[in-house]
């Protein structure tokens, strides 16, 4: 199993039953093909649509229909269109359980980086600084370290998406949860010792007796029903 | 009965210097063909109001890689490179506003509203010399309205009142624009008659469209 893989279905345990959902682009994506049996969610993908589908096959892509990354995607039978005002009212609005975001940086006090890089990298919030202000829950899903450097520091050295402490931070070595005393390590991945963990985070982590091994949802083939599964 | 133009005579409208809202996100329901005519006549110093511009050669990406725009108001440029390379080259002013954010704004410029107070951006660069307000004890960011000169959208069907419908994810920002800029201009896929779009799939009044595009051809 890949480290993607790894973080997808860790953060998939963090679905609840019929909820609203929005996974951000690139590795939050992969979340939508582990849920957990007998859970229904509905994804949202900020460019207006609750209920996307797989892309259809070659040739059938309609180019009115796509994700948020502008790939082509389907709609599920009860899926549902809609423009950006009411999108990001979904959002801001109390309406979205969970949001799924890759991240730059997160640091002690649980705030998340994840749209630009001064001099290097210039992307844009894009709709990230409302997912991370509206959604009830904001899990972070990103590698631990990036080529041996630490993603999790003392204090963001890149500029802040949001203010807010984000919920959950599930990495392909650990789960950490940001709370007011500081970061906690909740949960290790399989076959990762606490001592790895703490040599390559930057913050300090607090350990509350001993640190179990991660549960991860089943590797289970995606069966589409509906724009609410189930 | 009002007749449809030609994407030119559009392009011919709209002075160098102008700003534009423009609907799509990364291309999807962008009215593509206006673009083209604003390339084609090289307009010049427009600023852009919209949620991306794109990637290059595609919707709105067309009309920075032909030098057509000096600023872009927009909530994300990362798939297009050369908005990037142009913006660190002082080519292009960037103002970079959260999505959300960015259509309660447009939003406010066409509801006749003086603002919007949001959550979003707050202890963040965003919040930058903006007020701030207390309010039952949360605190908001205020945003200012955004309006334009022109509003630059592609609809699926227009009938001969200029009556608009979008649809699946090319809706995006096509019709919170149609009621923020002094001039409107849609770019349709199909024109029907009268009466073939029932009133509860009207998305924007043509009250709100002074000018339809012809069909392609």
């Amino acid at each position: 199993m890949d480290a993607k893989e790894l973080i997808a279905r860790r953060v998939a345990l963090e679905l609840h039953d019929w909820t609203l959902v929005n996974l951000g682009i690139g590795l939050p994506t992969l979340v939508a093909r582990y849920v957990p049996p007998g859970i229904r969610v509905a994804f949202q993908s900020e460019n207006g649509i609750i209920g996307f589908g797989a892309r259809p096959p070659e040739g059938m892509e309609d180019p009115d229909l796509t994700d948020a990354g502008g790939g082509f995607v389907g709609a599920l039978p009860g899926a549902c269109s809609f423009d950006s005002v009411t999108s990001f009212a979904l959002i801001r609005g109390g309406h979205l359980d969970m949001t799924v975001l890759g991240g730059l940086q997160v640091d002690a006090q649980g705030r998340l980086a994840n749209w630009k890089v001064p001099g290097k990298l210039v992307a844009g919030m894009g709709g990230a600084m409302d997912l991370v202000a509206g959604a009830r829950r904001v899990v972070v899903a990103m590698q631990h370290a990036s080529r041996g450097e630490p993603k999790i520091v003392p204090t963001l050295t890149l500029p802040a998406t949001a203010a807010r402490r984000v919920t959950l931070v599930v990495t392909d070595m650990a789960v950490i949860e940001p709370t007011e005393e500081g970061l906690l390590l909740r949960e290790r991945a399989p076959g990762i010792a606490v001592e790895q963990i703490l040599a390559v985070t930057g913050a300090p982590l607090s350990i509350a007796g001993e640190v179990p091994e991660m549960r991860l949802a089943p590797a289970s083939a995606v069966v589409e029903t509906g724009a609410v599964p189930g | 009965m009002r007749a449809a133009i030609k994407a030119a005579e559009a392009a011919r409208m709209i002075p160098d210097g102008a700003s534009v809202m423009i609907g799509g996100f990364l291309a999807v329901g962008s009215p593509e063909r206006i673009i083209d005519a604003l390339v084609a006549r090289a307009a010049r110093g427009l600023t852009v109001i919209a949620n991306d511009t794109a990637r290059p050669g595609l919707g709105i990406g067309k009309l920075i890689d032909a030098g057509c725009a000096s600023r872009a108001i927009v909530s994300h440029i990362g798939t297009n490179p050369v908005t990037q390379q142009k913006m660190l080259a002082g080519e292009i002013a960037v103002d970079l506003v959260p999505q959300g954010t960015l259509a309660e704004r447009i939003r406010a410029g066409g509801a006749g509203l003086g603002g919007v107070l949001t959550p979003t951006g707050l202890g963040t660069v965003v919040a930058e010399g903006k007020q701030t307000l207390a309010l039952d004890g949360r605190e908001y960011l205020l945003e200012l309205p955004l309006r334009a000169d022109f509003a630059l959208l592609r609809a699926h069907e227009a009938d001969y009142f200029f009556n608009l419908t979008y649809r699946l994810t090319a809706t995006n920002f096509n019709p919170v624009m149609a009621l923020a800029a002094d001039c409107v201009i849609a770019e349709p896929d199909e024109i029907v008659p009268l009466g073939a779009i029932p009133p509860d799939a009207v998305r924007t009044s043509g009250v709100l469209v002074h000018y339809l595009v012809e069909r392609r051809h």
